[in-house]
């Protein structure tokens, strides 16, 4: 919701020392980057990390009431309602952050909201070629790797765009937040989107798949539309971004 | 997007916006006319019903029978929109529910019921013409503009 005032409820709460990061839908990553660096820079014990969103505020938020009736584009996506929260600590066993990428601000002049996926699937596909030329290693590196709500207009064109750049991006282990989230016969459009659809998949699945060891080492790339309500009124174009954050998990 | 749109973006951009615009789903012009056709001529049937039912039934003369019409019709639209109907019917409609007097009514209901826990004054007071607003101010100013084109050709003689 505007202003992040959820995450700041839930600080007030829980009354610890608190840091409001806005990603748009890149926040999940955004945090979790962050958070790992602040223990791996001993400045913190414990950091907790998360994101939430909800459909109806953000209907509200971004466009228009929920019960007004409008027709939306086969291209539109559905925010999920949903939030996904970490504990990073430096002791405890399980899954861990062993790289981040943060991403750029690609703004591709696309200017309508309902069109999200063409917006950031540049962003994604920048930040994960950055990723691999960073720590000099490939797709195949990996067992997973997911953007974050690309949906399935922005996935086609990410898969696509790494054609184009000649990136070997396995199709098997290529992936999206917004298209695991919901299955085949929910009516949302292109998929799921918003901070809680990379957070949930991510906390909720991927995590669960990297304890069992059905997933060795994962790439999530959470895409985020940097508009506001009021700049695409204006016929500004969306400044997208994206961050990964590399998850390894160690026995 | 407009030429003059177009024009501020770098050849990069247009580039890729020639590429993205190949991958995206086309909108469904023709099967969204169809339907828009069919509910709003749907609509417009049961308000000949109801209409037919108050100036015959009720035994209303014809001009006191269009104002229980329209009011019937809101009534309806209203609790179609309060149950979480009406969105979800436009959804597959389009311009069928959007046009006719349902569509305004759901646009009034719709920001009132949203706005509500922001109080009445400001809430719902403030917000409940957001959308229909715009209807309104254009309507109007449509609605002088033709009425005076008219005054204007009757002064010539030309009708």
């Amino acid at each position: 919701m505007n202003q992040i005032i959820s995450s700041s409820f839930v600080a007030r709460t829980l009354a610890v020392p608190y840091l409001g990061l806005y990603g748009a839908c890149s926040s999940a990553m955004e945090s979790l980057a962050i958070g790992a660096l602040l223990v791996d820079s001993q400045a913190a014990n414990y950091v907790l990390c998360g994101a939430v969103s909800h459909n109806s505020t953000v209907e509200k938020q971004y466009r228009y009431p929920v019960e007004y009736g409008s027709q939306k584009p086969a291209t539109a996506q559905y925010t999920v309602t949903g939030a996904g929260v970490s504990v990073l600590g430096s002791q405890a066993a399980g899954p861990r952050v062993t790289a981040a990428t943060i991403g750029r601000v690609i703004d591709m002049g696309i200017t309508d909201p309902y069109n999200m996926g063409s917006a950031m699937a540049p962003a994604a596909v920048d930040t994960i070629t950055a990723h691999f030329r960073d720590l000099q290693i490939s797709p195949a590196d990996y067992d997973l790797i997911a953007t974050g709500d690309l949906g399935r207009v922005g996935f086609d064109i990410a898969t696509d765009l790494f054609k184009k750049h000649n990136i070997e991006m396995p199709e098997k282990i290529f992936t999206d937040c917004g298209l695991l989230i919901y299955s085949e016969d929910q009516p949302v459009f292109a998929g799921g989107s918003g901070c809680g659809c990379a957070a949930t998949v991510t906390y909720g699945y991927i995590l669960n798949k990297l304890k069992e060891g059905a997933l060795k080492k994962v790439l999530i790339i959470a895409t985020g539309a940097l508009l506001s309500p009021l700049s695409y009124q204006q016929n500004e174009t969306i400044p997208c971004i994206a961050h990964a954050v590399a998850i390894e998990c160690c026995q | 997007m407009s030429n003059k749109q177009k024009k501020k973006l770098t050849p990069v951009q247009q580039q890729y916006h020639s590429f993205a615009k190949e991958r995206e789903p086309r909108r469904p012009v023709l099967a969204n006319c169809l339907r828009a056709f069919l509910v709003g001529g749907l609509i417009c049937i049961l308000g000949q019903g109801i209409f037919d039912f108050f100036r015959y039934v009720l035994d209303f003369s014809e001009k006191a029978a269009i104002n229980p019409m329209v009011v019937t019709l809101i009534f309806l639209a209203i609790i179609l929109t309060v149950y979480g109907v009406y969105d979800k019917m436009a959804q597959w409609a389009g311009a069928g529910t959007a046009v006719p007097i349902t569509g305004f009514a759901n646009a009034m209901a719709a920001a009132a019921i949203e706005h509500r826990t922001e109080g009445f004054v400001l809430g719902v007071g403030g917000k409940m013409f957001k959308l229909a607003g715009a209807v309104i101010v254009f309507g109007v100013f449509s609605a002088f503009i033709v009425a005076l084109l008219k005054t204007t050709l009757a002064m010539l003689g030309v009708i």
